[in-house]
């Protein structure tokens, strides 16, 4: 049988098209387990996981930790809030504590783009990227790329446009290079200053009227404008933003056809959508979430595979 | 090279899997608390075969059948050179309380029949759980299982290794012996 060609997860960019169909096919078979009356299988037994956040989160922190649960690891918390990091550590020598203590894998989430990657050269565990400032978030894009093949099936030629904050995106990112792999088209929007230079040379078309896109994609996945990360102003206001860029009900009713809504969260209602869209029949917002831990399962459970006893 | 040896075709084979099905009915009757499991991948191959023939002989299309996969609960997880590929579970029913006939081709170690056990509580409580094997390699054993309903007995050392052919998939059914395992041959 197929493995993952790594034994970490950094980025989308480091694992191959195989590598996500092996993950799919094996979240399909965790989304089977996640729907029993009994929601747990015994594989990671003899694993423990440690769930590093230095940075906040409420999904992918609550995703990974029941992924894990479920999968019957042992399961360390830590976030940077209430850690010595305050007092001064390291990154190494926080990890490098923790992995004393016999840790096998750790998922982390960090303000650095890079971060990860800096631990992977210099620790033994697997690693798990689960956000890295404005570089990747890989299991997000994974799931939101298997919920929309739930969807559409395979999304070789399915046209997927990107709405929001690109600029300061990690889930953008990851989203191009997981679609990219995947052979779907991707198209992005949003004001000419939250999308970088030179993006085209990842192979997506850049369009910055909302109508047209909306007209033009099967799937429209809308980002949240992420202010903590914006340095200066990009836009005049939030206002003004909604306004130009936010997506309403009578968008979408005055399309032809019908397109799918997706969101990473947090949604800010009213801002990048309405309450309406987000909770309308196109959007499945609510079953990305639940497919998050069908996701995480077959990545820990395919990375654990890859540490033999 | 040693040549692999049939050790089970044609007339008694149907013989025996026909035998198998009316051992089944005589404990089971009406089927009216039993359900059928076979255990994915290979087992799931003869299972379907028992399931056929029961509802041929008994004339009937409502016998509860599952295929139970047992990947997620392997004790050789992490353990094995190769991994394993999961397949599905697909069981729409409960078997809390029930009679539950658990099929698969061959017995070996009983390390299989062990992760089933162990899945199978998964899904409720069963009242009891039987054993089918095609093939017991009964000197082969690691665990205290046993068969309740067998096909033929292989008695061979550890590295000899048995496979079992369907017609749909390999044009015949029969049973073959490998006196050196797969690997080597």
């Amino acid at each position: 049988m197929p493995q993952l060609s790594t034994k970490h997860l950094l980025g989308i960019k480091q694992i191959t098209a195989e590598d996500i169909q092996l993950i799919f096919e094996t979240a399909d078979k965790f989304k089977e387990v996640i729907n029993r009356p009994i929601k747990k299988v015994p594989s990671l037994r003899d694993v423990t996981v440690a769930n590093l956040f230095f940075e906040n989160s409420t999904r992918t922190r609550i995703s990974f930790e029941l992924a894990e649960k479920r999968l019957s690891a042992d399961v360390v918390n830590f976030s940077a809030s209430s850690s010595s990091v305050k007092k001064g550590e390291t990154l190494l020598d926080t990890v490098n504590n923790i992995l004393s203590m016999k840790v096998d894998m750790v998922v982390m989430r960090h303000p650095a783009p890079g971060a990860p990657t800096f631990l992977s050269k210099h620790i033994d565990a697997s690693i798990i990227n689960a956000g890295d400032g404005t570089h990747e978030h890989p299991t997000q894009a994974l799931l939101d790329a298997f919920s929309m093949r739930e969807q559409l099936g395979d999304l070789k030629g399915k046209k997927v446009a990107i709405f929001g904050d690109i600029q300061h995106s990690r889930v953008a990112l990851s989203n191009i290079f997981c679609l990219k792999k995947l052979g779907a088209h991707v198209k992005v929007c949003g004001p000419p200053t939250l999308i970088p230079k030179h993006i085209d040379s990842l192979g997506v078309e850049v369009e910055y009227d909302v109508r047209k896109t909306l007209e033009w994609c099967d799937v429209a996945n809308i980002l949240r404008i992420q202010l903590e990360r914006q340095d200066i102003k990009y836009f005049p206001s939030i206002r003004e933003y909604a306004q130009t860029f936010g997506i309403n009900k009578q968008m979408l009713d005055d399309l032809k056809k019908e397109i799918i809504i997706m969101h990473p969260g947090p949604i800010n209602r009213g801002v990048e959508l309405t309450s309406e869209v987000a909770d309308s029949k196109h959007s499945i917002i609510l079953k990305q979430v639940e497919n998050g831990v069908a996701i995480r399962m077959a990545i820990l459970y395919l990375l654990a595979e890859k540490r033999k006893v | 090279m040693e040549q692999d040896r049939v050790i089970l075709s044609g007339k008694r084979f149907a013989l025996t899997l026909d035998r198998l099905c009316h051992q089944i009915i005589e404990n089971h009757g009406d089927f009216s608390n039993t359900c059928l499991i076979g255990v994915q991948v290979r087992g799931v191959k003869f299972a379907n075969r028992i399931y056929q023939n029961l509802s041929q002989i008994l004339d009937r299309t409502d016998l509860e059948y599952g295929k139970l996969d047992v990947t997620f609960y392997r004790d050789d997880f992490r353990r094995r050179e190769d991994p394993l590929a999961a397949s599905s579970t697909e069981i729409d029913f409960l078997v809390e309380d029930k009679n539950v006939v658990l099929i698969d081709d061959v017995l070996y170690s009983g390390r299989t029949i062990r992760a089933a056990l162990d899945a199978l509580q998964h899904y409720g409580r069963p009242r009891k759980v039987e054993l089918v094997s095609l093939v017991d390699r009964r000197f082969n054993r690691h665990l205290p299982i046993q068969p309740d309903y067998l096909g033929i007995t292989v008695d061979a050392v550890e590295e000899a290794y048995v496979k079992v052919e369907w017609e749909e998939e390999h044009g015949k059914d029969r049973i073959l012996f490998f006196p050196k395992s797969k690997n080597e041959i």
